[in-house]
């Protein structure tokens, strides 16, 4: 009955910490590679880098500015779909649709956000943009083609479809998420507005004002930053220009889509070196994003961290 | 108090049904998806698809058997290295998770969790291709890997966190030594959240083109070695739907059913794993 | 008749908080002994000193001596895994392990513990252990089954054969009829009695006819004080302390 100083116990601690160590150095490596390989970039361009407008690897001239304002504008553009659409649905599901149409509601949810991303690009650039294209940014543009929004040809590509697609993507994720903020309502709360003889959107507005608001946010704020990251589908259907234009109807570009297109073709060290700070550039921005909306549902939901993780 | 009434009434009938159109809304693109994959996929989808290799534009047949082995490889390849690695470390996050490693590991696991796929994709690259001077399986399979590790630490330590306190009570009182208790009794109660976890994650990178398209780089023969680059069919939907070819945009079609085929005998496993467990 | 374990003055904390003051009492050899008292008393905070469960539990120490075979169990220098393996416990929710059939819940505790016995000595003990916890006859055809499967009461006896298995001399029972119907509560009781004749069983309750049925001794504990402790039937009788009285004719707890 002599103590062996649970050796192995103690082994078998420090093998799954020297796992746990190895994760936090692949994240580490991740960070260092994305520096080591942007500085020659860093150092030649400078701050320039982020205001110049004018992409140019034939002349050795890079500006990312374009890409910066494409993947922010597409992002937004898709927000601004998603955030009704994803919280009006949950609100419906979790606040007046019947037991029996809950499961199957959230399943064929849980297989949109499945589908791989090039399969919406593929949808996107065969289905989505020749009806985007005719049944809506043609008899927009000839009615409303004096608003700069709305300015300019209509070929198809565009900064609008890159949007729209985006939506239809993170909707799955703001739905659920928003989902698990109205559960954290409690049930006093809203049979108290209901017991006072208040309707069922009474109550919603009222409870959703008083609770959800942060969370809902937070939601906001997570599909934000997966609409930012998303490459493929956004590649295949924002026309890949890199001009900075305020109408909607034209061709933009994006951070993700242009590494994806242009890293192979790279030529020069300074041209890849350009890219990877693009990269280092995405990588914060969504880091930024990603972390906000954690610490913001983490503090209302516990639970959303598993929806988050995903 | 009656028109007030009856204005209160129909605001609540004009925002339900508006709730209800949003769900509608949301989920109307999938069926569009699922429909136009059949409906134009079809055309295609024959037993060469997944036997044949590719051929050059005009020629009929072909497939993308080339590309179904090589995601394959790719993902196994990535799964062999992120499980352990995976898996061990949320035990140390569950079992033992409380000092500054601990933060540190769960922070850098949730900042993983948010990195756009195309990064993982520059981290292989930098870490392969630039040393070996070739795109490679290697470079591929390690930015899989580095998407596929922050989700599968994640979901092994909540799984392990809701095995009761007494299971592990009832292991420890018949004299188990912790580290078997937790490898053989925790683990195994917990066996198939982690193994639903494992699933969701595998699907997830099945379909990943991003991170492959400067990795992998694709390939229109059968591989040849690890150290080669390789073809998937996520790389070949996309270059097929790029290209300005009627034939390879029905290609392109059938290798998104086959693509998302795979997704989803993964996902809607993992589904049915999730319900017997509760 | 000698003492299986002997506490000299234990006396044990979580955190601030003192939960158990200055014990001193003798456990018997093959038999059974009771301990009981009011919710809070300290009752299974005692016997899960016994075994060390509260090794895990942080913030948690003690002071005293506990004697087994002749050896402070509370020094670093016995290893507790040795120990759980003389000193099984029982608990109060039954807590079969969940993914795991009726015949590997009572065979994992060999398999994991080593000691290098082969398949057939296994099965014997299964079959040993399930017998000596009365639930063989019912289980026999069906060892295949998901040990969650059972109904309570027969999780319960599940568990203690599991316990059994690993050929312990002392049994720690905490409760283990609280969370069961009475005719499971029964069979469990008639258990306990059997196996009393070959195994040091401490078993905490509230339940004072429980104790009075199965047990041997009894000992009384109230906020943390161990008041008195006797042979059942004089202390169901005729009680020494005034306390005991109290607690035995119900005017508190």
């Amino acid at each position: 009955m002599n103590s062996r100083g649970n050796i192995k116990d103690f082994l078998f601690e420090k093998t799954t910490a020297l796992f746990a160590l190895f994760v936090l150095a692949l994240t580490l490596l991740l960070f260092a590679l994305l520096v080591r390989e942007s500085l020659p970039a860093i150092r030649k361009i400078g701050a320039s880098f982020v205001t110049n407008t004018t992409w140019d690897p034939v002349l050795e001239e890079f500006g990312a500015l374009p890409f910066l304002y494409g993947t922010v504008v597409s992002s937004f553009l898709a927000i601004l779909i998603a955030l009704p659409l994803g919280v009006g649905a949950a609100i419906f599901i979790n606040e007046f649709a019947p037991d029996w149409l809950k499961t199957p509601v959230s399943f064929l949810a849980e297989l949109l956000a499945a589908i791989p991303s090039v399969i919406y690009g593929l949808w996107g650039i065969f289905v989505l943009l020749p009806i985007l294209r005719d049944h809506f940014m043609k008899p927009v543009s000839r009615v409303l083609g004096w608003i700069p929004l709305f300015q300019g040809p209509v070929y198809g590509p565009s900064m609008l479809a890159a949007g729209v697609l985006l939506s239809i993507m993170i909707v799955p994720f703001i739905l659920s998420v928003s989902r698990e903020v109205l559960a954290t309502v409690p049930k006093v709360q809203k049979e108290a507005v209901l017991s006072l003889g208040g309707t069922r959107w009474e109550m919603i507005r009222i409870v959703i004002g008083q609770h959800c608001i942060p969370g809902i946010f937070g939601a906001t704020i997570l599909g934000l930053g997966r609409a930012l990251g998303e490459t493929m589908a956004v590649t295949m259907v924002i026309g890949n220009r890199p001009d900075i234009v305020l109408s909607l109807f034209q061709p933009g570009y994006s951070m993700a889509a242009v590494i994806a297109n242009e890293f192979t073709e790279a030529t020069g060290d300074l041209y890849l070196s350009a890219l990877v700070e693009i990269g280092l550039v995405l990588f914060f921005l969504t880091i930024v994003v990603h972390l906000v909306a954690k610490l913001i549902l983490n503090r209302m939901v516990p639970e959303a961290r598993k929806g988050a993780a995903r | 108090m009656k028109s007030i009434s009856f204005r209160r009434r129909a605001t609540d009938r004009i925002m339900k049904t508006l709730f209800l159109l949003s769900v509608f809304l949301v989920i109307l693109p999938l069926f569009l998806i699922f429909f136009d994959l059949l409906w134009k996929g079809a055309k295609e989808l024959k037993w060469s698809l997944l036997t044949d290799l590719p051929r050059p534009v005009g020629e009929p047949g072909g497939g993308i058997a080339n590309g179904i082995a090589g995601t394959l490889t790719l993902a196994g390849l990535a799964m062999a290295g992120g499980i352990p690695l995976a898996v061990l470390s949320g035990i140390y996050l569950a079992e033992y998770g409380k000092g500054v490693l601990a933060s540190l590991v769960r922070f850098a696991v949730d900042l993983l969790a948010g990195v756009p796929s195309i990064i993982m994709g520059i981290f292989g690259y930098v870490l392969w291709v630039l040393p070996m001077k070739r795109f490679s399986a290697w470079a591929g399979a390690s930015a899989l890997a580095m998407i596929f590790i922050p989700i599968v630490v994640r979901t092994t330590e909540e799984m392990l966190k809701t095995v009761p306190v007494p299971v592990r009570e009832a292991a420890l009182a018949l004299g188990i030594e912790r580290w078997k208790t937790t490898l053989f009794i925790t683990v195994r109660t917990a066996s198939a959240g982690i193994i639903t976890g494992i699933l969701l994650a595998m699907a997830r990178i099945l379909g990943e083109t991003a991170p492959l398209l400067f990795t992998a780089l694709g390939n229109q023969f059968w591989q040849t070695g690890l150290d080669q680059p390789i073809a998937a069919v996520p790389l070949q939907v996309f270059s097929y739907a790029i290209s300005p070819y009627d034939d390879w945009h029905d290609k392109a079609w059938a290798g998104a059913v086959v693509l998302i085929l795979m997704v989803l005998v993964l996902s809607i496993g993992a589904r049915i794993l999730t319900r017997e467990r509760s | 008749m000698d003492n299986a374990i002997e506490v000299r003055n234990l006396s044990s904390w979580f955190g601030q908080n003192q939960v158990l003051k200055d014990i001193t009492m003798d456990i018997r050899r093959n038999s059974v002994t009771s301990v009981m008292g009011p919710s809070g008393c300290g009752k299974s905070t005692f016997i899960r000193c016994l075994n060390r469960m509260h090794d895990l539990t942080p913030g948690f120490r003690m002071t005293g001596e506990i004697l087994f075979d002749g050896r402070n169990i509370i020094t670093e220098k016995i290893d507790p895994v040795l120990l759980r393996r003389k000193v099984g416990m029982v608990f109060q929710q039954p807590n079969p392990f969940p993914r795991m059939s009726v015949y590997d819940n009572v065979a994992v505790g060999l398999r994991l513990n080593g000691g290098g016995k082969s398949r057939g000595e296994i099965a014997d003990v299964v079959e040993k252990s399930l017998r000596m916890a009365a639930i063989w006859d019912e289980l026999k055809d069906h060892l295949d089954r998901a040990g969650a499967s059972l109904s309570g009461g027969q999780q319960q006896r599940l568990c203690i054969a599991r316990a059994l298995a690993v050929e312990p001399e002392v049994l720690l029972m905490d409760e283990p009829c609280s969370a069961l119907d009475p005719v499971s509560t029964a069979k469990i009781e008639e258990l306990i009695e059997d196996l009393g004749d070959r195994y040091t069983i401490v078993v905490v309750t509230h339940n004072m006819q429980q104790a009075a049925r199965i047990s041997d001794s009894v000992a009384f504990f109230l906020m943390g004080v161990l008041v008195e402790m006797d042979k059942s039937a004089k202390m169901f009788t005729n009680p020494s302390d005034k306390r005991t009285e109290e607690y035995i004719t119900g005017r508190f707890g």
